[in-house]
């Protein structure tokens, strides 16, 4: 009797250690594809119909989706999905300029603490700790307010709150190529120590920073269009896709969805294909640091 | 019964509690600093603010007195000093777009984001646990597909787009649930009005939160599905309810704890938004008015509170964690 309790069948365990991730190729493709796409209509459309040429047409206000009109018209009879191609545009151009400038921030203060060393690290490193305390958002529609609404005070906005994840990475790199022996054979050469950051330790960091200011445009992107939501980011007249949700609100109240569907389906998409598209690359350039949170 | 080492670990708990209350400090001295000189530096006169157009009928002497008395020529550091007496003392000024005093307008505001923030959170993490859970034991099946696509399609979606979203759905096509506000308009302030205008903020905050919380604890059940003593487990012929709930789930959520510390600045940034799309009578809204009529007074507190909820909510973290795991080391 007791036999038959020991030889029961086990159930088969579904449980498995991380199977190591397919092949990239299914991320990249359409990732790129979709980048493709939207960067080619970014740039290639606004030379082809113009939005402002295009005729306030009333008789075709306030269509829903219907063939010729994809995504619908809003209440002066403009396509949505033509006006979401203009948002794209001044979104991606406004997400790109602030993750330059972040980037560049957070270079300039990862070099400096990760170069120097000493007091001026731990002191900006208690910056970074700092401002890291204060909710991005929050901050930047402090810096906003004070410089009042406008293009350039978004960027500085996103650019004066997004720099510290590039700070970080800079710096820990810079301390660990710090210790490599080319250095050491630099500083045995002879070399000012601002030779030995610019021409030794950046160009060694650059591919770091790159893919960093990649993966910060959809941040970027995404804290433009809050602000803008608010009414705190581009004036109207700049169309983004923050602004475009702000105001398809109104038309939300009497029945218009199609008019804030697309918006955010477009940034959905680009956003994925962003993300996507560098989370291949970052998985190449640290294999060992795979996030869960990108794909 | 306290053993030594349980005392000694519950000094250096309290040890790290001082450190980090010590270092909280100087961060609110600065942040508040440098919005108050942010705010000096800006071309917005507070003075001109509160005369508005009345300024070009003002007396000289009207207009110079106000100056005298809000001491808006001083220099910025004097100024901030008389601030910082102020707040310490429990006056933090007036809000000139409100027009009450600002410890009012948090007093009557915070209640309401805490019960929004507070609800919200819990119940992110909840799905958080739940749908990670179940999507790393089901690796690669089209439930583990279908929770993986969803939360990166959310976490890629704007909250108040989400918002908007619900808000269609729900309140204007469906009419299960009301819009927006804290009451109906005219109806007195109840329990059940309030629960009924809770639960579309509540659901899409959470819904937008969830997606981070899901995606981590999938990945780190995965990874301590192959940590020996997850292994050791299932070779001693343990079911897998048993190994998953019992073993691989409770060591992966140490580190969890560590992150509701560092997920709070998300999480006012997304009550901020939300409170924004449902009209929820709390801070976020007075937030976002304090930017728009350019009100010092108001922002500056605000950016404090928040930022003293983040160092206290971090602060808490590591104090959970140090409590939870052992082997934790609590320098630095």
């Amino acid at each position: 009797m007791a036999d038959q309790r020991v030889w029961r069948p086990v159930p088969r365990s579904r449980i498995a250690a991380a199977s190591t991730p397919r092949s990239p190729r299914w991320r990249l493709i359409p990732s790129a594809a979709v980048l493709g796409i939207a960067v080619a209509a970014v740039v290639l459309v606004p030379l082809v119909v113009d939005l402002n040429q295009q005729l306030v047409d009333l008789a075709a206000a306030n269509r829903p989706p219907e063939p010729a009109h994809p995504f619908g018209t809003d209440e002066l009879g403009r396509d949505v999905l033509l006006r979401c191609v203009y948002a794209l545009r001044v979104s991606l151009t406004v997400g790109l300029v602030a993750a330059l400038v972040s980037s560049a921030v957070g270079t300039a203060v990862g070099a400096l603490a990760g170069s120097l060393g000493g007091w001026v690290d731990r002191l900006l490193m208690r910056l970074v700790d700092t401002v890291a305390s204060v909710p991005h958002l929050l901050l930047g529609i402090v810096i906003v307010a004070i410089l009042r609404p406008s293009l350039s005070a978004v960027i500085i906005s996103i650019g004066l709150t997004h720099w510290l994840t590039s700070a970080r990475i800079v710096r820990s790199e810079i301390l660990s190529l710090r210790s490599r022996p080319f250095v050491d054979a630099a500083i045995v050469g002879g070399s000012s120590r601002l030779r030995i950051l610019v021409r030794h330790l950046l160009p060694n960091v650059t591919p770091q920073v790159l893919l960093s200011t990649t993966l910060m445009i959809p941040h970027a992107v995404w804290h433009e269009t809050a602000l803008s939501f608010l009414g705190l980011g581009l004036p109207p007249h700049e169309a983004s896709i923050g602004n475009m949700i702000n105001d398809a609100q109104r038309s939300l109240l009497t029945g218009g969805w199609w008019m804030s569907l697309a918006p955010g389906l477009v940034l959905i998409v680009v956003t994925l294909a962003i993300s996507g598209a560098s989370g291949v690359w970052r998985d190449r350039l640290n294999p060992r640091r795979r996030s869960e949170l990108t794909w | 019964m306290t053993t030594v080492a349980q005392r000694r670990r519950g000094r250096a708990v309290g040890l790290l509690v001082l450190r980090r209350l010590g270092f909280a400090v100087p961060v609110l001295l600065l942040v508040s600093f440098a919005l108050f000189a942010l705010a000096k530096a800006s071309p917005f006169d507070p003075v001109e603010r509160y005369f508005g157009l009345r300024i070009i009928g003002a007396s000289p002497e009207r207009v110079a007195q106000i100056r005298e008395n809000w001491g808006v020529d001083r220099p910025v550091v004097e100024q901030y000093l008389a601030w910082l007496r102020h707040a310490v003392a429990g006056d933090l000024g007036d809000s000139l777009s409100l027009r009450q005093p600002v410890s009012e307008v948090i007093g009557d505001r915070l209640p309401w984001t805490v019960l929004l923030v507070s609800i919200g959170f819990g119940l992110a993490l909840l799905l958080g646990l739940l749908l990670g859970t179940a999507a790393a034991w089901r690796q690669g099946g089209w439930l583990d597909r279908t929770i993986t696509a969803v939360s990166y399609t959310l976490e890629a979606a704007p909250v108040f787009w989400l918002g908007l979203a619900a808000l269609y759905v729900f309140a204007l096509q469906l009419h299960w649930l009301p819009g927006g506000g804290l009451t109906d308009a005219g109806a007195a302030l109840g329990v059940g009005q309030v629960v009924t205008h809770l639960v579309l903020p509540v659901s899409v905050l959470a819904v937008s939160q969830a997606p981070w919380f899901v995606l981590f604890v999938r990945q780190n059940l995965l990874e301590s599905f192959s940590q020996d003593h997850v292994i050791g487990a299932r070779s001693r012929g343990l079911t897998d309810r048993r190994v998953v709930l019992g073993h691989a789930l409770r060591t992966s959520l140490l580190p969890f704890l560590t992150l509701l510390g560092a997920r709070l600045p998300e999480l006012i940034t997304g009550a901020l938004l939300v409170e924004t799309v449902f009209s929820w009578p709390g801070i976020a809204r007075a937030t976002v008015d304090a930017a728009l009529n350019v009100d010092f007074a108001l922002m500056g507190a605000l950016t404090v509170l928040a930022t003293s909820v983040v160092l206290l909510g971090n602060l808490l973290a590591d104090v959970l964690y140090a409590l939870a795991d052992p082997r934790v080391g609590l320098d630095g």
